[in-house]
């Protein structure tokens, strides 16, 4: 009997100090960020997609169309088009097409990349109706800044 | 269907819990054959997330299949990604320089960690407590965000190179982890008294099933299950990979194979895991985070395994070369399969809500079991 009284009163009290728990946690600042009304600064070392860096100097890319990152990409994802121009030594590029919805952020083709033309996006609010739409053309998106 | 109990025919029946059920923790189907509430027979049927992961580690260079070995176990996907990079730094000979094995080892724990917070609130949400997976997901929350600062993810990490680190880590992240790690500390107190201590969770944990040493190792069973048996088998110090050799701290280990006891060990666990992670910012040397590497890497002709300590168990990568850069035959052998494997003879002739309680116990994360 007195082996029951105790259980119980253990159990009680077990009870009680979890509750007091959720009460001292109602006197804290609430952590729930209220998104989308509020929103959190990304870090700046975020990998979203890739990027064509602008060149401060020259104020465009700094793609070479060297193919490697065409070539690395484990999930051929990049498409680098580029043609030969009367002028300019080498070849100059005319698209980047990088297919979004195979990408898997690995970051290969920023590592390979001779020029350091490539970097991560802070972008993360990526939603859309269509497969197109993350078909992007990175050089387009360059230009239109 | 008809079951003989004594002379008496009982009447039963069968059903599915998943592919689609929450306390499954993916696409796990269990079929189970009911008398009542009571479990008399208890099937996983596999297969509803198969990706072909290994055949794709073998249809192109072993480098392109580091992004997919983070989505094996996604939920401590740095420790997966680990045993890939070991793999073929163990193959190709090529050392990381030692501060990114520590980088790696810090990492690495930070990600154990969020892994078992994870696996609280998930398992005592199957529970039916709401309330401590806030609590959980707080504190993961804040190990994501370091982890977010260094990798560039949140949960599919690709950061370990073969010689290195993809990044280094600076003052602000180890100001950031010391940081949590006093938190953590004295978070443990607030799971202690709103979990360890309540009766209801003891009652539903406490005496269900027991598993044995002998039973699990019969089954492969590895992790904080097989320790909670009383086996301190952890591949960390019987087969110390990286520089895990190099850092004092325990091995949990239970006694009885109680679910309770389960539950005791991971969260002694992450204490540990803050002690390797204390010790490790404490003697981080300077140097380069990454090795040079030659462009071409092809895999010298033979075979090799590496071996780490996951979240969950043993996880084993094994790979055979025939000389090129593609790997010839790449095996995964995952805990969760074999943990999971267990389920029919530990639930057999138990109550419903109890199979989903043992179901949590296992930690099970499905992605990594269907590869």
């Amino acid at each position: 009997m007195k082996e029951y009284f105790t259980q119980l009163y253990i159990g009680a009290k077990s009870l009680l100090v979890g509750l007091g728990v959720t009460f001292r946690a109602l006197l804290h600042p609430a952590v729930t960020v209220h998104y989308p009304r509020e929103k959190l600064t990304i870090s700046p070392n975020f990998h979203g997609h890739t990027l064509l860096v602008k060149d401060s100097e020259t104020g465009t890319h700094r793609c070479i169309v060297c193919m490697q990152c065409d070539l690395n990409c484990p999930s051929n994802c990049i498409t680098v088009v580029g043609e030969k121009r009367e002028g300019s030594k080498g070849k100059t590029l005319t698209a980047y097409h990088l297919d979004f919805t195979k990408c898997s952020l690995c970051g290969i083709c920023v590592e390979v990349c001779p020029t350091q033309a490539l970097d991560f996006s802070d972008e993360y609010e990526l939603a859309g109706f269509s497969r197109e739409e993350f078909h992007y053309n990175l050089l387009k998106r360059l230009e239109e800044g | 269907m008809t079951t003989n109990n004594g002379n008496e025919k009982r009447q039963g029946f069968y059903l599915n819990m998943g592919p689609q059920h929450p306390s499954t923790h993916g696409v796990l189907r269990v079929l189970l054959e009911m008398d009542g509430e009571y479990v008399l027979e208890a099937e996983p049927v596999l297969g509803y997330g198969h990706r072909i992961q290994e055949k794709m580690g073998e249809s192109r260079p072993w480098k392109g299949f580091m992004p997919n070995t983070s989505r094996l176990d996604y939920v401590g996907a740095l420790i997966c990604t680990h045993g890939y990079i070991g793999l073929i730094e163990r193959m190709t000979g090529i050392e990381a320089p030692l501060r990114a094995e520590y980088i790696r080892v810090i990492t690495s724990e930070l990600n154990r960690i969020s892994s078992h917070l994870l696996w609280l609130g998930a398992f005592l949400l199957d529970l039916g407590a709401f309330t401590p997976i806030m609590y959980t997901f707080d504190d993961r929350e804040q190990i994501l965000d370091i982890l977010e600062d260094v990798t560039g993810s949140r949960l599919t990490y690709c950061y370990f190179r073969v010689g290195g680190v993809n990044r280094d880590i600076d003052a602000t992240f180890i100001a950031k982890t010391r940081a949590f790690i006093e938190r953590l500390r004295s978070r443990f107190r607030i799971y202690h008294d709103l979990v360890t201590t309540n009766i209801i969770f003891i009652k539903r944990v406490q005496d269900i099933v027991h598993l044995t040493p002998d039973m699990a190792m019969r089954y492969g069973i590895t992790g904080p299950l097989l320790r909670s048996t009383g086996v301190g088998y952890d591949i960390r110090k019987s087969e110390p990979y990286s520089v895990y050799a190099d850092f004092d701290f325990e091995v949990p280990v239970g006694t009885s194979g109680d679910c309770l006891e389960v539950y005791l060990v991971r969260l002694e666990e992450m204490e540990q895991s803050l002690r390797i992670i204390e010790q490790a910012l404490d003697r981080l040397p300077d140097g380069p985070h990454l090795a040079k590497t030659p462009k071409k890497l092809p895999l010298p002709q033979g075979d090799a395994s590496f071996s780490v300590e996951a979240a969950r168990g043993e996880f084993t990568y094994y790979l055979v070369s025939d000389g090129s850069e593609v790997p010839y035959r790449l095996k995964i052998r995952s805990p969760c399969f074999s943990n999971l494997s267990i389920l029919p003879e530990l639930c057999r002739d138990m109550l419903l809500s109890d199979l989903v309680m043992v179901l949590g116990t296992l930690d099970l994360v499905i992605p990594e079991i269907d590869r």
